[in-house]
């Protein structure tokens, strides 16, 4: 039904972002702090592209996401502790985990909305939070340094920071299509459609409850992945990591890259992530320049990033 | 023993603080019929079939489809037992196309929908079945249009669509002609005629040139109490319905007269 150029052109600015992403340490900017910058801003792009799935596609808005990270994270800090570091390992226990997490408190959080789903899925986040800052042998409030990055079937490549800069792209890259993918199957006809109008959902025979679950449980399993790649790239963990305030810039990014297209959310956390380096550089206080920034974004640009950068027709979920 | 009415009301109750909506409502609904509820405003109406679409819990009573009791089961179980409603405030997903509003509804009875991985859009049975919908109610030319930027009356004809693709037994519809212009309203009209020939169709509805075109029987509801249930021409004939319709600027069509 659309050809491939059609395709293409639809999805130009995701792909623009993906090579600019795959090019930038060719080009120069393969400076250890530059590489440092991009995978953050990658790993953090992972976790608000499956944010952007909940938020966009299923219309639940997660302020806990950041919780998922943290089992990622700290699956890490824990086999780390207890000498597994072979990803091969410490990937599907981290992404088990928080998948698992999702699944219990989702089962709770989803019979609820709008404020209320809000309000419990922050509260599920600061519990993670909370129980992260009391695991005393894992550093505690303190946080724990990783004696090396995890090994990928017994190779130190994630110590070669040009490897793990493509190992985030590709994962970043894989995020974003299962994504997609997701959107554009049953699954994401029915999840898309009780966003829009759950009561029309019903009345075809569908509960919307199992579909937004499911979505919730993938989605806090990419946010897992997130974690693990979060943890590597820092060899360091602390409960700060998965507080409410990165709830809140994940969620940030979303909605500054703009709801309901799954490349606004890169794109949100690559402006985001470059704009909070490049306004702490300049002053101290850079969060008195960078709040009032975020807002003017949020109030001038309806449909974010994305439908800035969008050719003509508006884009939905791209 | 005779086979069991498709739709059957027993002793049905709802009130709201004092007020009572529905009182000792009983109805029965054979295959095959069409049957138009109406009443002044405030009868009743929209809670009576909140009530059997599953939106509303009765208070007290029973709803019985195909002889099953149904009192209980949410709103999706009853459409998947084959109970499809239509609203009177048009409801429908605006962001999808009418061809995709549709097959959503083919869809949740075709398979599982919790599959993650081909696209959706490109499914041909799902959309074959959507667009055979489509033209049932003559909609067939506009299944690219988005649900949302469609007129009123091609709103009202898409939820139609939606609930005939749910391959109901039986089709509930609050106020289907609700804001429709006159010729909208002609072509729903002309729409429902041919729909029950395969359908039983329950229809609350205000427009009486309709109802008493289409109904083989009615049921006249006043304060939430059945006060009469016959052919067309017999609750023409009804001095108490009359009695109720008084003053209202509803009126009975003309002609009824004895």
């Amino acid at each position: 039904m659309t050809a491939p150029g059609a395709l293409l052109r639809r999805e130009a600015v995701p792909l623009l972002v993906f090579l600019l992403l795959a090019a930038a340490p060719l080009l120069g900017f393969s400076h250890s702090h530059e590489l440092t910058l991009m995978a953050r801003a990658m790993i953090l792009g992972i976790a608000a592209v499956s944010l952007s799935l909940l938020v966009g596609g299923a219309g639940l808005v997660s302020l806990g996401h950041a919780a998922s990270m943290g089992f990622g994270c700290y699956a890490v800090v824990i086999l780390d502790a207890a000498n597994i570091v072979e990803a091969a390992i410490v990937v599907p226990v981290a992404i088990a985990a928080a998948a698992l997490f999702s699944l219990v408190t989702g089962a709770v959080a989803i019979r609820t909305s709008g404020v209320h789903f809000i309000m419990i899925t922050l509260a599920f986040g600061q519990m993670a939070y909370f129980t992260a800052a009391s695991l005393a042998p894992y550093g505690g409030d303190d946080g724990y340094t990783l004696y090396a990055r995890n090994t990928v079937f017994g190779r130190d490549w994630l110590q070669d920071r040009m490897a793990f800069h493509y190992v985030c792209l590709g994962l970043l890259v894989l995020a974003w299509l299962l994504c997609r993918v997701l959107l554009a199957s049953r699954f994401g006809r029915v999840l898309r459609a009780a966003r829009e109008n759950p009561q029309r959902v019903l009345a075809v025979g569908f509960n919307p409850y199992p579909f937004r679950l499911v979505a919730y449980v993938i989605a806090g399993a990419v946010g897992g992945l997130a974690g693990v790649l979060l943890a590597n790239a820092t060899e360091f963990v602390a409960p700060a990591y998965i507080s409410w305030q990165r709830s809140g810039e994940l969620l940030f990014m979303v909605i500054l890259g703009g709801v309901g297209s799954l490349h606004g959310a890169i794109l949100g956390a690559l402006a985001y992530v470059l704009l909070e380096e490049q306004l702490a550089a300049l002053t101290e206080h850079w969060r008195m320049i960078f709040g009032p920034l975020l807002i003017l974004c949020v109030l001038f640009l309806r449909g974010g990033l994305a439908g800035l950068l969008a050719p003509r027709e508006a884009a939905r979920h791209g | 023993m005779a086979e069991p009415p498709l739709l059957e009301l027993r002793r049905l109750r709802k009130q709201f603080g004092g007020l009572v909506v529905t009182n000792d409502v009983s109805l029965s609904v054979p295959a095959g019929e069409i049957h138009a509820i109406i009443g002044p405003n405030g009868a009743g109406k929209t809670s009576l079939i909140h009530q059997v679409s599953g939106t509303l819990a009765p208070d007290a009573g029973q709803i019985l489809f195909a002889g099953r009791d149904i009192t209980r089961l949410p709103l999706h179980r009853r459409v998947r037992a084959g109970l499809a409603r239509s609203f009177q405030i048009t409801c429908i997903v605006p962001g999808f196309t009418a061809l995709e509003n549709v097959a959503l509804a083919v869809q949740a009875r075709e398979g599982s929908s919790f599959r993650f991985f081909r696209p959706v859009a490109l499914e041909a049975p799902l959309n074959d079945a959507a667009r055979a919908a489509l033209e049932e109610v003559g909609m067939g030319a506009r299944a690219a249009v988005p649900a949302g930027s469609l007129s009123h009356g091609e709103k009202r004809q898409l939820e139609l669509a939606i609930a005939l693709a749910t391959r109901p037994r039986l089709l509930l519809l609050d106020e289907p002609l609700a804001g429709a212009g006159p010729e909208e309203t002609e072509r729903l009209i002309a729409i429902l005629r041919r729909l029950r020939r395969d359908y039983t169709i329950v229809l609350v509805e205000h427009d009486m040139r309709a109802v008493f075109a289409l109904a083989d029987r009615i049921s006249v509801l006043v304060y939430g109490r059945v006060i009469a249930t016959g052919s067309p021409d017999a609750i023409r004939g009804n001095a108490e319905v009359r009695a109720a319709y008084l003053g209202e600027d509803e009126a009975l069509p003309e002609g009824v007269a004895a």
